[in-house]
Order: structure tokens, then sequence, then C-alpha cells
């Protein structure tokens, strides 16, 4: 539908990504020296280094796309710059607070590891000529994928942090590799729901109006669930699992339109968390903070949630200006409460800012899943784009109480690498995939042409019209 | 595939919705409640690093906020230590505010009272750090100290008031403590001195000038007095009363019996003039019995008995007990039985026979101050409570009270040079324990600058007058040289 309306030579749009780019990188160092004049009355002495290696990165980004991705969207880049800069801003600000200054800070670590997420974003932009090549790994993904969701529960190197077992330790390195399993099991989905979507959507008996697959097709759906199961029950992370699980049933819907898939999982999936509730006081104690987080009772188990909501209060509409409010007073205010922090002192308008930016960066996402013209590509861009999505609404949705709290990152302004990394490698191929849907119809590579028949595709364009 | 999509994208924005929901709860529609929460640290570290009025007495600050380099910004400080610590209470982050001027007048000093609105929207348009507005007091430093020196280690209180308008010029209770540990940002060293002070024994945070409770004992015979004058019992201060060594009191078998067993003048009889100076219990008794309770709790009530003032601490209720019978008003017109009365409202009595009768409402507070000092609320014009006594009524007790000093149980108050008023009392309150001493007085007695309330716990001597006019009488003799300028 999307491909009849678009022009028959449509034009990059780099230019327009040059312009929001600048404003972007603008609006991030307006905010670094801000904090800075608030907190100490002086504009920091190290931000000419800082203003221009940040312009570096951004650019270089720019620059790749110009080079290797020239039709990517031209919106993605310029919002995860505003997204990393307003955490790594907020991250300084955190460091001034506690008086974790230079090499010491976690703006320090922050930066270093936003260099390296960018570093990693060009390579997949380099190595990644087209999506389509990691269909042909479908299944090593698939074992990639499972084996970083379960590695956290391998003793030795396995961590519990803040009551959930979601890290793993290498050295000195602390790691979520639950981050990747995201995208390696986004891209696993991809792949294998391309090849199995007729059967799971053709196949199965009506009842009450809705067609219900047989019981040998439940299989797929049935392991993901007991892999989320495996998640909760063994790393006591909710959060995780509900991404897992959501991202997995969300690509089965797109691949099958079949709404049963969604009844099915959210069964299923009531069933887990009916199970984990009334086993584990771990979840217990999280519905009973999430129902009536300024009980004194639970002010005394925990205040994190009480005082990241206080925080945003004490913002109000026009928040406290960077660097002048209190977010140090949160436990993990730089990175599970990042956006809390960052509502207190950029104030409602602020928050709402920062989730309109999620919401246009997801939207980007769709937009390039309703453009792109092959079934995996248009199953991994709306499946990554959804886990941004649901993510972000785990988190904020926890921190804000729409649901219980469950420990994940905010994506591209948490403190940590693994988030970033992970996060910068979903742009990246959001990228990719998009310069594929939005490139002139002729330039389709001669090489993966050859070695891709794609029978899907075919049926595609029967189900398109 | 699109179509799923697309339904899978109106999913999302339902999320996106529900946080954009959520946002505007926290921070738009439940903002004000959760800032209002009692247990949220960032509200009370908000109120606390607030530059907090300072607290003015004689042009020198006895409460402000000094900066520090600390999270809360301000330090309270309280430079004169104990001799205002009543007064001011105190600011402790640790415990808040619960007495005095800086619970009193929190909403002033804190910037957040309704008069201060004008200057907190131009604070928040000009940028500028709202804070708290100065108050100036009433208090005569000079009296302050000359009280504080003058009651010494002796557990009691001393309340001097400008009988003309109210203004409460001195104001000591003894045990007192130091407000600065309490104030400290350092918590343990706060929540150690506030358990110290809350288990004090003596209840050194209680400001006994206007909420300690005493039984006036014969300073009372001054209001009995009045009723007796105002009502025509008697005519003037050389009207006879009866005096016998024991008075017969109706519906009982106890007598009320004259401290030192003698009759007050030859055949029984004496003149008010005389009873007073020497502080006939039995004439004042058979005054009462003539007038009746109800009479005598008139009086005192036109004095401010049963009030509830504020100034602006809250002022415990001085009060007669009602529905007297015979016996009892006999015993209330001394002072006696269940009349309970605070140092402040027996300072009013005496301002308000030296004042012709017009008792003044006391106040603490002179003048507010914005923070650049301009004056938010000037010297408040004198404000009277009640007219207590006819013009003629007043100027006839002042000449008995004249005469206390002159001739009778006052002696030591006694200033050269200048006429002295008062009237002696010495309150039994628990049989085991010596009796507390009490002095009222004011002076110069024609035209009077100050009134003084002394009570000195356990002071008296059992059995005798004496304890009023030898420890009391002399504390309020150094208040008033000291506010006279001798």
């Amino acid at each position: 539908m999307t491909t009849t309306v678009e022009p028959l030579t449509p034009r990059t749009r780099r230019g327009a990504e040059l312009l929001l780019l600048i404003l972007a990188i603008g609006i991030v160092l307006l905010a670094w020296v801000t904090t800075d004049l608030n907190r100490n009355g002086t504009v920091p002495a190290n931000i000419i280094p800082i203003a221009g290696g940040f312009t570096a990165l951004v650019l270089t980004v720019h620059l790749v796309l110009r080079w290797k991705a020239a039709y990517a969207d031209p919106v993605l880049l310029p919002i995860t710059t505003v997204l990393n800069g307003l955490g790594l801003v907020m991250i300084h600000r955190l460091d001034l607070a506690r008086g974790k200054l230079g090499t010491d800070g976690d703006a320090y670590r922050q930066i270093i590891w936003t260099t390296l997420a960018v570093a990693l974003a060009v390579a997949v932009l380099f190595v990644l000529r087209d999506h389509r090549l990691l269909r042909r790994y479908t299944y090593v993904t698939m074992a990639v994928g499972f084996v970083l969701l379960l590695l956290p529960l391998v003793p030795g190197i396995g961590r519990t942090i803040n009551g959930s077992q979601i890290w793993i330790s290498v050295g000195p390195l602390n790691f979520q590799p639950g981050e990747f399993a995201k995208i390696a099991l986004a891209i696993f989905f991809a792949g294998y729901l391309v090849q199995t979507r007729d059967v799971l959507s053709l196949a199965g008996k009506k009842v009450l109006g809705f067609t219900f697959p047989r019981g040998r097709d439940l299989g797929p759906i049935l392991v993901a669930w007991v892999l989320a199961l495996l998640v909760l029950v063994f790393q006591k992370d909710l959060g995780s699992a509900l991404l897992f699980f959501g991202l997995f049933v969300a690509m089965l819907y797109v691949a099958t339109e079949r709404v049963s898939w969604i009844a099915i999982g959210l069964m299923l999936f009531a069933a887990a968390v009916a199970f984990a509730l009334s086993a584990f006081t771990h979840f217990q104690k999280r519905v009973d903070l999430w129902l009536d987080p300024f009980s004194p009772d639970n002010l005394e188990r925990s205040n994190q949630l009480a005082n990241g909501l206080w925080g945003m209060a004490s913002g109000g509409l026009t928040g406290t200006g960077l660097g002048a409010g209190r977010p140090y007073l949160t436990s993990f205010a730089e990175s599970d409460f990042i956006f809390p922090s960052l509502g207190e002192e950029l104030g409602l308008f602020g928050s709402v800012a920062i989730i309109v930016l999620y919401l246009i960066f997801c939207e980007r996402g769709i937009r390039t899943a309703l453009g792109v013209r092959d079934g995996f590509g248009k199953l991994l861009a709306i499946g990554l784009a959804f886990s941004v999505a649901f993510q972000l609404f785990i988190v904020v949705g926890g921190v804000t109480r729409v649901i219980p709290l469950t420990g994940l990152t905010t994506p591209f302004m948490s403190l940590g690498g693994s988030s970033l990394l992970a996060n910068w490698v979903i742009m990246a191929l959001l990228l990719r995939i998009s310069d594929q849907a939005r490139r002139p119809m002729p330039e389709i590579p001669v090489g993966v042409a050859a070695d891709e028949p794609a029978p899907a595709e075919v049926t595609q364009v029967v189900r398109l019209t | 595939m699109n179509t799923p999509i697309r339904r899978l994208s109106v999913v999302i924005a339902a999320l996106f919705t529900a946080l954009l929901v959520a946002a505007t709860m926290v921070q738009f529609t439940q903002a004000k409640t959760l800032n209002a929460m009692a247990s949220n640290k960032r509200t009370l570290l908000d109120t606390y690093s607030r530059e907090r009025g300072a607290i003015i007495v004689g042009g020198q600050a006895i409460a402000k906020s000094v900066p520090v380099q600390d999270q809360y910004r301000f330090l309270r400080t309280y430079p004169q230590d104990e001799l205002y610590a009543q007064m001011t209470g105190f600011y402790s982050y640790a415990v808040g505010a619960p007495y005095g001027l800086e619970h009193a007048s929190d909403d002033l000093l804190s910037g957040d009272a309704d008069t201060l609105f004008v200057r907190r929207v131009t604070d928040l348009i000009t940028g500028r750090k709202t804070a708290g507005a100065t108050l100036e007091l009433t208090i005569d430093p000079k009296a302050q100290a000359a009280a504080d020196k003058a009651l010494g280690d002796n557990k009691g209180a001393v309340v001097a008031l400008d009988p003309k308008t109210g203004a409460i010029l001195a104001m000591v209770s003894h045990p007192s403590y130091d407000p600065n540990p309490l104030s400290s940002h350092d918590l343990t060293k706060a929540s150690k001195a506030w358990q110290t002070l809350s288990n004090d024994k003596d209840k050194s945070y209680l400001n006994r000038t206007i909420n300690g409770v005493y039984p006036p004992g014969s300073t009372f015979k001054v209001i009995t007095a009045a009723a007796a004058l105002e009502n025509g019992v008697v005519s003037d201060e050389n009207s006879s009363v009866p005096g016998p060594a024991e008075l017969d009191l109706p519906l009982t078998s106890t007598n009320l019996p004259n401290e030192d067993g003698r009759a007050c003048g030859p055949g029984d009889k004496t003149t008010l003039i005389h009873a007073l100076e020497i502080s006939c219990n039995t004439a004042f008794g058979s005054l009462g019995l003539e007038l009746g309770g109800e009479k005598i709790r008139a009086q005192a009530a036109k004095f401010g008995f049963g009030d509830a003032l504020q100034i602006p601490m809250r002022v415990s209720v001085s009060s007669v007990p009602a529905d007297l019978n015979a016996p009892q008003a006999a015993q209330a017109a001394i002072g006696q039985y269940d009349v309970r009365t605070t140092p402040l409202q027996m300072a009013m009595v005496a301002a308000g026979i030296a004042n012709q009768g017009r008792v003044m409402t006391p106040y603490l507070i002179d003048s507010v101050r914005s923070p650049n000092l301009d004056i938010i609320e000037s010297t408040p014009d004198p404000v009277e409570l009640s007219q207590a006594t006819s013009e003629q009524t007043a100027s006839t007790l002042t000449k008995m009270m004249v005469s206390v000093v002159d001739h009778g149980s006052g002696a030591r108050a006694q200033i050269d040079g200048v006429e002295v008023a008062g009237k002696t009392g010495t309150a039994q309150h628990d049989p085991g324990k010596p009796p507390h001493a009490w002095f009222i007085s004011f002076a110069p007695a024609t035209d009077a600058k100050i009134a003084v309330a002394v009570v000195v716990e356990d002071g008296g001597v059992t059995g005798s007058e004496i304890g009023g006019g030898r420890v009391a009488a002399p504390i309020a003799r150094q208040v008033m040289e000291a506010v006279l300028g001798r």
C-alpha cells in the first residue's frame, strides 16, 4: 500500500538529517552547559572537547549513512542523539551532585560506552550490507539468544543485582546479556516466523469466530513461554520475561494476523504471572509496592518508587531546571530511574518531550516495517520497534506506577554499557532496513537476490494487494 | 503483513498514551498531593534549605539562618544560647519545630504566610530564592538580661509588660536549654539533644511564663479587692473589713486561719489597705464570702482569666473554677482552691491596674520585615483586651499596692526615687514541698512603664508571707530597675 504512493525517485533526506542532527547536538550541549551553570555557576572547562567529541561521533554516523545507507530514515539518528545526550547530561549531573568528577565519574564511563556503541553501530552498517543476510543465521541467532538469555544463571559468572539475576560478571565488567538476547531473538523470531507463518496462520479450527491453531502448532509459543518462565522463576526478572514473551507474541501476531495467538499468549502469560505471584514473595512485594508505595511499611522496605514519584512531582510542569533539583535522592537515579530524574529537572514538558521522542523513534520503525518489501525485514523492523516501545513502557510505566516496577534499562539513556551497545545496534539495524525500504526499486543487490529466492516475498505481494 | 503491523502500531500508540497520561498524573494532577506528603524528603529539604527569617531583639538576632556548605544550605543558630530558648524554640531537621516562635510564626519565618504572597510571586518571576520574613520582638534586652540574672538558678518565670500597650518586655523561664544542638545538621547529635530535652524532668523546654500554670496565692487578693470595690462591698481603701485570727467557714468544720494565727487589727477589724499590706487571709476570705464565687470569677475574667490568648504562642488558659460554694469562694478569694494562673496572666493583672483598669492584649512581635527589611506588618496598635475595673478602682488598688511595697510585705521591691506598687504571694501547691513565691508589681506607680510578674517555684517558706517578699520581690525590682534605667 505504502509502496504505491512513494515517489519514483525518493530523496535520500540526508540533508534533513544533518539539520536535525545539528539541532539535536545543540539541545544536548545546551543541557550540559545549563547543568554546570546551575550547579557551579560556570561553563565547564572541558566543554570544548566534550562538545567536539560528541559532535564528531554523531557526524561520523551521519557520514557513514551518506556513504553506506543513503536512503536510511533521517529521523532515527537525531532522536538517538538527543536521548543518548540527555542521558549523559543527567549522569554527569548526578556525578556533580556526588562529587564524582573526571575519570571517577559515571559520565566518563558512559561517554566511553557511547563511543563504543557508535563504533558498533557503524560496524553494523559497514558489515551488514543487506538485512536479509541475517536470515541465513536464523538458528544461529536462536542459539545465541537462548544462551545470552540464560547466561546469568550460570554459576560463577551470574550475578544478582537489586533482586534480579540478570547480570553476568567477567573480570571487572558487568554485563546484562538480556539486552543482546533481545536483538538475537528478534532476528530469530523474524526468520523463523517468515518460514512457518503459513502453517501457523492457515491451519486450525474455528471456535466462536476465532481460528484456533492445531495442537502441534502450539509448539513454538510454548517453547517461548517456557523460556520466559525460566527467566521469570530463576532470574526473578518480570520485566525481561514480559519483554521477551511480549516480543514473541507481537511478532507472531504480525506474521500470522491471527488474534487468537494474542489471546493464547495473554492467557499463558497471565498464568505465569499468577504462578509467580503465588510462589515468590519477591513479586508479591513488588506488587505491594506498586499498589501503595507511600505506606510507612513499604517506605521502610523500599522508598525508591516513592522517591522517584516525589521527584517527578517536585518538578511539576516546568521542572526545577537541570542541576537545580534533587534527583540524587532516588536510588538508581542514573539507571532504572533516569526518567524520573529527567522529569524532575525538566518538568512534565520535558517528560512528555522525551516520551514523544521515543514514540517518533518507534513510529519510524513501524514506517520502515510498512515500507520494506520482504517479509523478514517487515518482521524484524516491527519486532525491533516494538521491543523499544515495550521496553520503554515496562520501565517508564514502572516508575510512573502504570505497572509494577521491574528492573529494565531506559533505552539510550540509562547508565550501562550493554544497554547502550544493544540499542545503538537496534538503531543501526533499523537504519539498514529503512535504507532498503526507501531505496528505489531497481537497485536490489544482485548477489543477495541470487541466494534469496524467498517464496515468502511472493506470498507477501499477494497478501498486500 | 501490513494490516497487523498497523494494528500493532495502535497497540504501541496505546502504550505511549498510557505513559503520557501517567506522567501527567504524577507531575501535574497529583503533584500537589505528592509534594505535601509528610515523608517526602524533597519537600522537607526545600523548606529547610530556604533562608529562614531572623528573630531580632533590640537590633541583635536571637535566631538566624547562617549559610553553610551542606545540602541544607542554612544552619539555624541561636547566638544567645539559653537566654531566649523558650521564646524562639528551635528549628530542627531531626525533630521539626515544636516550640516557641519557630513553631507559632513558622509561616512568616519560612515565607509561606499569606501576607508574603505577592513577594513569592515576584520571587518566582525574578528567580530570586524565596526567603522568610524577619520578626522584631517587643523584648527589651536589658529587662531580659536582668530577669535572667535575677532569677538565677531558681526554677520559675519572670514576665514583664508595658502596661500601656501590652508589649512583652521580658520573658524568662528557668531552667533553660541551649537550642543550638537541636538545630544541628548532624542528625545524631540533634536527636540526642532532643532525647535529653524531651526527657528533662524539670521541663526546661516549657515556657513557664505562658505555659506554666500555678496557684496564684495571695497575689490573687488584688483581684478580690478589685471585685469588692467594683461591686460596692467596700467603698475605698480605708473601708473597714473583718480581720479575725480565724474565719469561720460555713458548711464546713474547717476554718480559714491567718498564717501567723493573729487577728489583722484591733477588735478583729482592719482597713482594706492594711489587709492587703499584711496579706490578711481572713479579711479577703470574708470578702470572698460576701461576694460569692461568681463575682470573683467575673472580676478575674475581666483581667483575662479564661481567655485563650496567642502572643503568637499559645498561652495556657488561667482559670477560676465555676460554681464555687461559700467556703470554696473564700478559698478562691485568697488564691487557693484550684485557682490557676500563668505568670503572664498575673502580669496582666498588675498592668491592668497600672493602666487605669484597662488590660491591654499582650503581644511579642513588634514588626515583621521582609528579607530586604521592608516593613510588612508594622508595630500593631495596642489592643484593649478589656476594661477590668473603673479608673477609680484602679487608682485605689494602686494606692494599696504602693502601700504594700512601702509599708508591707513587698518592701524588698522598693526603688530609690520611684514609687513602686506590688503584691506578694505564697502559694501552697504540694504539702511536702515549700510553696511557690510570687510577686506582681508595676512602676512608677502613677505613670507605669513596666509591670512584672515573678514566680519562683518552691521558693517560699511554709506558713509565712515572707517567701514572696524575700525571694520574688527583689527579682521584680531588678527587672524594673533595668527598664527604668536605675
